[in-house]
Parts: C-alpha cells; sequence; structure tokens
C-alpha cells in the first residue's frame, strides 16, 4: 500500500502566542516548530502501522520553505520512507491543498492521510480540498482504521456517536484521537532520517481564496473569585445570580 | 442575493440550526435551508422563526458519503443562486465544507465567532489562544459558524417548505453501523459540562463526576493523561489534541490546567476550578476557584445543587 501523509508545521504546544507588524503577522520569535501533533501522532504512526502490517510505503508531503526541512526529518525519523516538499510558502488552505492535490495526482497514492486540523489554524479543510480536486471518497475525523487489502474498515466521528465507514482504496481520510499511539523516534531511526531522500518539488501556479487580515489576543480574564470550600451554596448562588448559567 | 444555509436535521433540530440561521439572516434577508433530514414540517418550520424563508429538502439521501452531499449542496446554491453558504461547524461540516470549497471556488472560514462586521469574520486561531480576522477574496463564500458562539435571535419569516433533488449521485461510502456515545449529551453540544483529571485518583472515584454531572444535566469530560491511562474513552478528551468545547459552564476537578488543556476549554463562558493545590494554573484561566478536595468540594456541591432545584 502506497500511503501520503500530508505535515503541516505548528507551534510547540506550550508556544506563548502574539503578533507583530501591526498585529498582522504571527510572532515567530523564539517559537519552536513541531510536526501538527494530529498529523504527527495520529496519520503518520498510522501509516506506519499499515506498512508494517501490509508492505508498501510511507511518503510525507509539506508545502512551505526550506525551514520546513526540520519537521520533515523529524517524520523520517519516525519512520516514514521519504520526504517531498513542494516549495512555497502556504498562503491558505485552499492553495496548499492544490498544490499536494497535483502532486498527489501523479504518483498514485491508495491512500492519503491528513490530521483532523492544524493547531494553529483550526481549520480542518486541506484533506476534503484534496479530495474533491481528486474525485476521492473523504472520511474525516477516523478514530481507527482497519485494512483488508483493498478495503478500509474506518471509525469516524459523527454528530452525537460514531460510524463505521467501509470504503475501497484510493481515498482521503483526516486522522483523530485513536488511531495511534505517539512514537518517540529512536537513535536508529534519527540516524537514518539523515539519509533519506528529501524532494523539492517546484509549486503550481495557485491563487488563494482568503487571507488572514489580523489577528488579536483574547482580552484578559478578571481575577478568579475564590469560594470556601464550607461555603458551597454560594458558589451555587453565584453561577445562578451572577454568571446566570444554571 | 441569498445566504443557503445547511442544516443536519438527522437528530432533529437542535439550538445550532437556529444559531446558524440566525448568523445568515446578519448576512442577507433571503435565508434558504438545505436539509436532507426526515420530513418532519413542525419542527423545521420552526426555523421560520429565526428568519429563514425557503426550506428545501432532499429526502432521497441517506448514507454519510460527502461527496454526495457536496453534490446536494452544489445543486441548490445553483437553484438558489446563493453567494454565501453557512454551515455550523460540526462534524458533518468538516467534511462537507471543504469540498464544496473546492466546487465553487469559493474561500472557505472555518470555525466563525462573531456575527461580521464589514467584510472581516473572526475565527479562533491556535486552539483559542487568539483571534484571526480572515478575509475571502473570491465571488462566492463559504462560512462556517463555531457551535455555541452566536445567540440565536428570533425574527418571524414566512417560512415555506419544499421538496428538493439535489441529485446526489452515486456513493463509494457504505454505512456498516452507527455508534451512539454513551450518555445522554453529546459533549460537543453540552452546555453544562463537569470534568476530572488525575486528581481523582481513580476510575473508580468516578461516581462523584457523574453525581453532579447528572444533577445538573451535563456532559461529562476529562484531561489527556486521564484518556491516556484509559480511565476514561478518548472521546471524553478535551484539550488541545483531544476535542475543543465552548459551554456556559465548565467545571474541573483535580485537573491542574495546563495549556493544551486551556486551549480546549478557553472558550467556555464560566469556568469553576476545584484543585487542592492553590498554585494550580488552571486558576489563573478560573471565573471561580475553590481550593479544596474534590472528594469533599463535589458530593458537597451535588447537594447544593439538588437544594437549588428544589427551591427554584
Amino acid at each position: 500500500m502506497k500511503i501520503l501523509v500530508c505535515i503541516s508545521k505548528s507551534p510547540d504546544t506550550t508556544s506563548k502566542i502574539s503578533f507583530i507588524d501591526n498585529n498582522s503577522k504571527f510572532n515567530e520569535e523564539g517559537v519552536q516548530y513541531i510536526v501538527n501533533p494530529y498529523d504527527e501522532w495520529y496519520a503518520l504512526v498510522r501509516a506506519l502501522e499499515l506498512k508494517e502490517e501490509n508492505g508498501g510505503s510511507v511518503s510525507i508531503i509539506t508545502v512551505g520553505n526550506s525551514q520546513d526541512e526540520a519537521i520533515m526529518r523529524k517524520a523520517l525519523a519516525i519512520g516514514a520512507d521519504n520526504a517531498i516538499r513542494i516549495d512555497t510558502d502556504p498562503k491558505d488552505a485552499y492553495s496548499v491543498a492544490m498544490q499536494i492535490s497535483e502532486y498527489a495526482k501523479k504518483n498514485n497514492f491508495d491512500m492519503i492521510l491528513t490530521g483532523k486540523e492544524t493547531i494553529n489554524y483550526n481549520g480542518s479543510q486541506v484533506g476534503g480540498m484534496i479530495a474533491e480536486d481528486m474525485d476521492l471518497p473523504f472520511i474525516s475525523l477516523a478514530s481507527k482504521l482497519e485494512a483488508n487489502g483493498n478495503t478500509l474498515k474506518i471509525e469516524s466521528e459523527d454528530i452525537g456517536g460514531i460510524q463505521v465507514l467501509e470504503v475501497n482504496t484510493p481515498v482521503v481520510i483526516s486522522c483523530a484521537k485513536g488511531m495511534a499511539e505517539q512514537r518517540i523516534p529512536n537513535m536508529r531511526g534519527i540516524m537514518a532520517a539523515r539519509t533519506k531522500p528529501l524532494n523539492i518539488v517546484p509549486p503550481i501556479d495557485v491563487e488563494s481564496l482568503t487571507k488572514f487580515e489580523s489577528y488579536n489576543l483574547p482580552e484578559a480574564k478578571s481575577a478568579c473569585k475564590m469560594i470556601n470550600p464550607e461555603n458551597i451554596d454560594e458558589l451555587v448562588e453565584l453561577l445562578h445570580n451572577e454568571a446566570k448559567v444554571i | 442575493m441569498a445566504v443557503l444555509v445547511y442544516i443536519n436535521s438527522e437528530n432533529g433540530i437542535t439550538k445550532n440550526a437556529y444559531e446558524v440561521v440566525t448568523y445568515a439572516k446578519k448576512l442577507e434577508e433571503q435565508v434558504i435551508v438545505i436539509t436532507t433530514g426526515p420530513k418532519d414540517e413542525s419542527s423545521l418550520s420552526k426555523l421560520g422563526e429565526y428568519g429563514a424563508k425557503k426550506i428545501l429538502i432532499d429526502s432521497s439521501f441517506s448514507g454519510k458519503d460527502s461527496q454526495q452531499l457536496t453534490r446536494i449542496i452544489g445543486s441548490a446554491v445553483e437553484s438558489t443562486n446563493a453567494n454565501t453558504i453557512v454551515f455550523s461547524h460540526d462534524t458533518v461540516a468538516k467534511t462537507i465544507a471543504p469540498r464544496l470549497s473546492v466546487k465553487l471556488k469559493a474561500g472557505l472560514i472555518s470555525g466563525a465567532i462573531e456575527i461580521p462586521n464589514g467584510d472581516k469574520i473572526k475565527v479562533n486561531v491556535f486552539s483559542g489562544k487568539a483571534f484571526g480576522n480572515v478575509k475571502i477574496y473570491s465571488e462566492k463564500r463559504i462560512i462556517s459558524v463555531l457551535p455555541n458562539s452566536i445567540q440565536p435571535e428570533k425574527n418571524q419569516s414566512n417560512c415555506i417548505i419544499e421538496d428538493f433533488n439535489g441529485s446526489a449521485g452515486d456513493t463509494r461510502i457504505k454505512l456498516i453501523d452507527t455508534k451512539k456515545i454513551e450518555g445522554d449529551i453529546p459533549l460537543p453540544e453540552a452546555e453544562l459540562v463537569v470534568s476530572g483529571g488525575r486528581g481523582l485518583k481513580g476510575p473508580e472515584n468516578w461516581n462523584i463526576i457523574e453525581d453532579l454531572a447528572k444533577e445538573l444535566g451535563a456532559a461529562t469530560a476529562c484531561s489527556r493523561p486521564v484518556s491516556d491511562i484509559g480511565w476514561r474513552p478518548h472521546n471524553e478528551h478535551v484539550g488541545q489534541t483531544g476535542i475543543a468545547i465552548r459551554p456556559n459552564l465548565y467545571i474541573a476537578a483535580g485537573i491542574s490546567g495546563a495549556i493544551q488543556h486551556l486551549a480546549g476549554v478557553n472558550g467556555s463562558k464560566t469556568i469553576v476550578v476545584i484543585n487542592t493545590d492553590s498554585e494550580a494554573p488552571f486558576f489563573k484561566a478560573a471565573d471561580y476557584g475553590i481550593i479544596g478536595d474534590a472528594f469533599e468540594v463535589l458530593p458537597r456541591l451535588t447537594e447544593s445543587i439538588k437544594k437549588f432545584k428544589a427551591s427554584n
């Protein structure tokens, strides 16, 4: 099975978020980038498990500049066979999806996996966009994936529950918690990653449809009101009369 | 110009449906709803109270194929000549909206949290740690609205219900089974949530969380370590890598409030934190705090809620 895993960089989950240039740009100073956790922990690791069970290959792809090579090496260290970088700065989900789709159309993958969303833009858009552009079935928010030849059995999130679906490859799937467990790369993996191929692909000309014009931070919360544990009725009274939530 | 609103009415009309119709009505006068749910005219016509003028029902569709739903909505866009399509940012919209964006070449904004003022639309970014203001540059636009962000507003319209044939086409996805999640209230839709962390010491102690949740009519949730050790199921994990929720009330017991946990709950309107450690970072994000032992405080709170309900 030939699997393509789309990865994106995102700021480390503990990063302090701030903006520069009149709040128009994310302040990258001191920010450590990681592989977006949904892409790494769920999509990439499940792809590797499927390869270990059934054979095949796992490629990772990202759209970005040469600074993204650190996260690509990380994905290779975890176990991906090769890495592709489409050499352009990502503008919006649509343009990123079109870049990946263009590459995927020429390379006959059985499965294209993404994380369910990135932790920086939380859009949950790229996977569905690739599927539509390639005329492939798309299953989102998958928490379980079993392969039996070309037939996949997938559990995915539905409103108020879980649905069990069956689909044949090729297919695009977005991955959520439950798919796999995080893997820490070992020294052998890290060493091997150094010599694995890192392909740089020129971008196609594609417009973006949306743009983040500015950002702002939430207003500081007013101080927490402390309540004596001996006087819980006071909390109930405040929740009713002040917060008006019960 | 018209706004087309997609509503998933498989499980009836929920509050999220009123939210998106309210949102759409603020954008354009002509609000048209497309749904594939059962033709329950009495509950569908309620959408008219929030401003919907027409409801289109494609009753031929069943199943879970996002491509078929995209085709149906696409043909509804064509026949209504809508320039804006609005979704509730739920699991179904996350599957269809991106497809529709490519099909119509319409810019997509996911997770709008406010009625737009001008051409920029406010969304959550960095898992709720900041806001972004996004502009769409295409002719048509698609907006999905984060559940529990917009207050539904009544705006009576004459509402007609029409059958619609959206030509879903063939499917390549077979539905084998559906499993309802245990518990009465699905977490993403819950207005009240009671959540427990490692401070509860073990899964056998969860009854004190469940008792309070039951008394409040709340859903239950947990922190990441709790679901990772297997004390609670994955679908209860709220936080940066689990699910993000924005209930009216979030009660957290025995959760220290790591930045990753906060990212999943900082959209909550009111946060109550119960922790033995007065230095727990969660108190900085809380509205009300109790320094105390969850094993004593939670049962007392349950009793107090019971008393409050009896006297109100």
